[in-house]
């Protein structure tokens, strides 16, 4: 499987990413430089973590207007899978491909921290080999992360089942202690309608290996892999050519 | 021409940073401060042929870009 890691001025999880899918996993990776114009026959695209344009007037404000952005919302709208990590998925609210957007942090802190959240859904390609309900133990890395929408934006996610990770405490249980930014129902991810983009802001590309102190996040990998082997994303890989 | 242009969350938007700065003017002493929110403002210079022109197009650039309309709103001003 082919994945396409976009970079961004600014984009500082890149190559964990190209790592995580690369060496970890033994994949194909890609970087795809912000300026491109296509994704080179992706499978799936990741838009990595960071602070694209040095978050200069809101974060991911400016790198949704890059060239890549084009292709990157072709490919969404043939249905293929794109994981937006931290900024990435700030760049995928920007870009309207999310709903939503984000406010600074609850406590104003740039938050450096590990932390719990719980699979909602697993009918994404990012979380299909998850089981319900599942804890993954996730860093974040963000000033920016505190979840908003409208209340009618917020009921649209709920029927739609578009709350795909929530904060939670070890044992799984949505608290306030545990939303660590001031997230809005403890959000820290979500998807599109038809479920194939997917934001996050926890890092599953840096919980890969034991020795980074958690190997949780493989399971997104693991599962969009598991989507392309089943020939679900056929179609969609074809549109990035 | 000059535009101006303020940038505000919408009033239903909490603002982490507006909180924090009326809490450090309570503590300073300036009880009679009910509320801030904190903002952002952009002088833009622009080549337009009148005031109207001018205020559409910087309409225009902050419903783009300068503002985010799922929590801000913004007011122009022109000349």
């Amino acid at each position: 499987m082919r994945f396409a890691v976009v970079v961004f001025p600014g984009s500082n999880c890149d190559h964990d990413a190209y790592h995580a899918a690369k060496e970890v996993l033994g994949q194909e990776a890609e970087f795809v430089w912000h300026k491109e114009t296509d994704l080179r026959g992706a499978d799936a695209v990741i838009l990595p973590g960071g602070f694209s344009h040095g978050d200069y007037l809101r974060t991911g404000a400016i790198a949704r207007f890059s060239p890549v952005m084009d292709a990157v919302k072709r490919f969404a709208a043939a249905g293929g899978p794109v994981l937006g990590i931290c900024n990435g998925f700030q760049i995928l609210l920007e870009a309207g491909l999310l709903p939503g957007a984000m406010l600074r942090n609850r406590g104003l802190k740039f938050l450096c921290a590990h932390v719990h959240a719980r699979v909602e859904q697993t009918d994404t390609p990012f979380t299909l080999a998850c089981r319900p309900q599942q804890v993954l133990r996730m860093p974040i890395a963000h000033g920016e992360g505190n979840y908003f929408t409208t209340p009618e934006g917020l009921r649209t996610l709920q029927e739609n089942r578009q709350i795909v990770f929530r904060y939670v405490d070890p044992s799984g249980h949505v608290t306030e202690d545990a939303n660590p930014n001031g997230s809005l129902e403890s959000i820290a991810g979500i998807c599109n309608e038809r479920r194939n983009v997917v934001g996050l802001m926890p890092h599953p590309e840096r919980a890969c290996e034991l020795s980074l102190g958690s190997e949780d996040g493989l399971v997104l990998f693991e599962s969009v892999m598991a989507a392309h082997a089943s020939g679900a994303l056929a179609a969609a890989g074809s549109a990035s050519a | 021409m000059r535009a101006r242009v303020f940038v505000t969350l919408k009033p239903s938007v909490f603002d982490p940073q507006g909180k924090t700065i009326v809490d450090a003017l309570h503590s300073l002493g300036y009880g009679g401060v009910e509320d801030v929110r904190q903002g952002k403002y952009f002088e833009l210079e622009l080549t337009a042929e009148s005031s109207e022109k001018a205020r559409s197009m910087a309409s225009e650039v902050a419903d783009k870009l300068l503002a985010n309309p799922v929590i801000e709103s913004y007011r122009i001003e022109v000349g």
